[in-house]
């Protein structure tokens, strides 16, 4: 059998692909960070909850409505993001002139409130949500046994990332939210409605993290901890790609997805740490990250 | 900027410890207090959490809610499964909160460190939620107990019950602490001793998400049990995405080797279905252990499973141990615990050993499928009774200085 750094190529490969899969969940939730830092400058650390929130809704939404699946991978990210922009609107965006420090906090208790709410109603175990009919069940692929519901999650996650990338670069809507950014007296000043535009980014930012939710249902168990539980993650996952670059985000999160996903079989009891590792590594050689620009 | 990012993550993975509660409640004199300290809102936090609090305060109404003609009170805390923040709180407790029990104590090597405390200040514990046997091994205490489970039990019960069945080749995929070690541990010795073989573990960080990795390790190992060595979330995270990956269907088994009711509800009879386990109650076995599930659902609309029950016997039978010692002073307190006999709605017909094992039967169960479950928390069929003497180390042989 071919060997790779003394262990067989067929669960190399498969650990690999696991890797991508696993990148794909840290690629949409650092996007949406990195779309709400970029253009809010805005440390959201909601948005772990936020994602929680997502998988909460579609969850809720099966067992009080009879919304399956499809829908809800719609209909909650909307919900979601406007519950943010609602946030937005009549809290996040009071703080707009102080010190970047205070929309941390806010968002970060507004976080902790969050979860412990949901930890009141439905405990740390979680709850149930089924992979779809049309995606259960796997094909073998030869060297790994890979459930459909996965692949779905690489694709889609892929052109969720493409699309938010491309309406924030290549769109006049994104162009008028880089611009507001930059400068927006000057750009208020053209008759653009930028505090709009800030409360529509921070609604899209809320809305990727809970389309992440929602992929994430069927996969792990929803639970009010599993916002908590990967939002560090992301965070050095943003860190490492170069703050406020989306591209960046993107990238970074598959590529630490597979470092973590191949030391899981050289040295598993290191999984939880290597992002952290590779984190402190780059901020040292390029304190910028990998893709930002110095400031 | 950066730096301001950089430090508000540091701030978050502080954070928990700055924002571990505080105990709570009085302290005076005439008073008998018991703390109940465990996991309230992490991985384990169903397991025991807020419920087995509920558990400690029905067993103080049911004894009347004085003993020795003072008022009984409950105090208690989170200890986010980190053991320093607990031993603080134990400290705190004992030394200035005039707490005179600690008990529930989820997450073994909490549970080793707050028995550590008590044992240097004298006082009593009783451990329900954490599974290590060392507690009453190699780190045991005159004044310490365990009382629902432990790794042994469950490694005699579930691990026994599957060699019988055939799965005589394991991968063991466990929770890289204490308990993790020492789960996988018996569990591989009592596999060994019965013939089978141990093809391999895998050691994963408590609270991880994805089990894909170690699972495809797992699948590709071709042992006929995969024994989960781990708990709560990670063991029904862990189930769920080995459904996934077309382990069960592809003839391999799954051993959750420490997995209750509380689990079993979150994950849900479809995902759960077939699973083979092993706790010290469950709720539906009998009229007694009924009532007295009716009234825990009552008040956390949950039914109980062996540490919430638990807990309820070991805050009883403290209070029966203080009223026949005639004091709350831990010498005397603890001699009556070791040689009063248990009979309660959890332990039935059990004893306590000189190295503070509470000896009462296991129940081996199994997982119903869907159609079978007859009402809301209608899980378990009980396929056997492992007798106390079966399921726990002889006392003589734990390894505790102790016993002589």
């Amino acid at each position: 059998m071919t060997m790779i750094f003394g262990i067989p190529l067929q669960a190399f490969l498969g650990q690999l692909l696991i890797g991508l899969i696993n990148g794909s969940f840290y690629a949409l939730l650092s996007l949406g960070l990195a779309v709400i830092f970029g253009l809010l400058r805005v440390i959201n650390f909601a948005h772990g909850a936020q994602y929680m929130l997502g998988a909460f809704v579609a969850m809720l939404m099966l067992q009080y409505l009879g919304i399956n699946y499809w829908f809800a991978l719609v209909l909650a990210p909307l919900v979601v993001g406007l519950f943010g922009a609602i946030i937005e609107r009549t809290m996040l965006s009071r703080l707009y002139d102080l010190d970047p420090l205070y929309g941390l906090l806010f968002t970060f208790g507004l976080a902790l409130t969050i979860e412990g709410t949901f930890r009141y109603f439905y405990g740390s175990s979680g709850q149930p949500y089924n992979v779809p009919a049309a995606l259960a069940g796997g094909t073998n692929l030869g060297f790994m046994f890979l459930p459909i519901y996965r692949g779905w999650v690489v694709v889609i996650s892929l052109i969720a990332c493409i699309g938010t990338w491309l309406l924030i670069e290549k769109t006049k809507l994104g162009a008028y939210l880089r611009a507001a950014t930059e400068n927006p007296t000057l750009v208020q000043a053209f008759g653009v409605n930028v505090p709009l535009l800030l409360t529509l980014t921070y609604g899209l930012g809320a809305a990727l993290a809970a389309f992440a939710g929602v992929l994430a249902a069927p996969v792990y168990q929803v639970s009010p901890l599993m916002g908590s539980n990967i939002i560090i993650v992301v965070f050095a996952v943003v860190v490492v790609g170069g703050m406020g670059s989306i591209m960046g985000a993107i990238l970074t999160g598959y590529m630490l997805g597979i470092a973590e996903g191949l030391t899981k079989v050289f040295y598993p009891e290191a999984s939880n740490i290597v992002i952290f590792v590779i984190m402190a590594i780059v901020l040292l050689i390029r304190p910028a990250g990998l893709f930002g620009r110095d400031a | 900027m950066r730096k301001t990012v950089l430090a508000s993550l540091a701030l978050l993975l502080a954070s928990s410890t700055a924002f571990a509660q505080s105990a709570s409640g009085a302290a005076t004199d005439g008073k008998v207090k018991i703390g109940i300290l465990n996991d309230q809102s992490g991985v384990y936090a169903d397991f025991g959490g807020k419920s087995s609090v509920e558990a400690a305060k029905m067993a103080v109404e049911d004894f009347g809610g004085k003993v020795l003609g003072v008022p009984v009170e409950i105090v208690d805390a989170d200890h986010q499964n980190k053991a320093d923040i607990a031993s603080n709180i134990a400290r705190q407790w004992y030394d200035t909160q005039q707490v005179d029990a600690i008990m529930e104590l989820t997450t073994s090597s909490v549970a080793l460190a707050v028995q550590a405390v008590a044992k240097e200040k004298k006082k009593i514990d009783i451990v329900t939620g954490a599974a290590t046997t060392d507690l009453t091994g190699k780190a045991c205490s005159p004044y310490g107990f365990h009382w629902a489970y432990d790794t042994h039990a469950l490694a005699v019960g579930t691990g026994g019950a599957l060699v019988k069945q055939g799965g005589d080749s394991w991968f063991f995929l466990t929770a890289d602490y204490a308990f993790g070690y020492s789960l996988e541990q018996q569990t591989g010795d009592y596999v060994k001793s019965s013939g089978g073989k141990i093809l391999g573990s895998v050691r994963h960080p408590l609270s991880t998400s994805d089990f894909s990795s170690f699972l495809l390790q797992a699948q590709s190992s071709g042992a006929k049990v995969i024994g989960l060595a781990n708990a709560g979330l990670d063991t029904a995270n862990a189930i769920k995405q080995a459904s996934e990956f077309g382990i069960t269907q592809g003839g391999q088994h799954l051993a959750a080797l420490l997995f209750t009711l509380a689990e079993v509800h979150g994950l849900g009879l479809e995902a759960a279905q077939g699973l083979t386990l092993t706790e010290g109650y469950y709720w539906n076995l009998d009229d007694k252990s009924r009532e007295f599930a009716k009234k825990f659902f009552a008040r956390t609309k949950k039914m109980p499973n062996m540490i919430h029950s638990g807990t309820y016997s070991a805050v009883l039978q403290y209070l029966k141990a203080v009223q026949k010692a005639g004091t709350d002073e831990t010498e005397a307190v603890a001699k009556a615990l070791h040689e009063m006999p248990v009979d309660d709605v959890f332990g039935r017909g059990g004893s306590v050993g000189a190295n503070g094992r509470m000896i009462h039967d296991m129940y081996l169960l199994q997982v119903k499928k869907p159609a079978e479950s007859k009402e809301p928390w209608d899980y378990f069929n009980v396929l056997a009774t492992i007798p106390g003497k079966e399921a726990y180390i002889d006392p003589a042989k734990s390894g505790c200085d102790l016993v002589k």
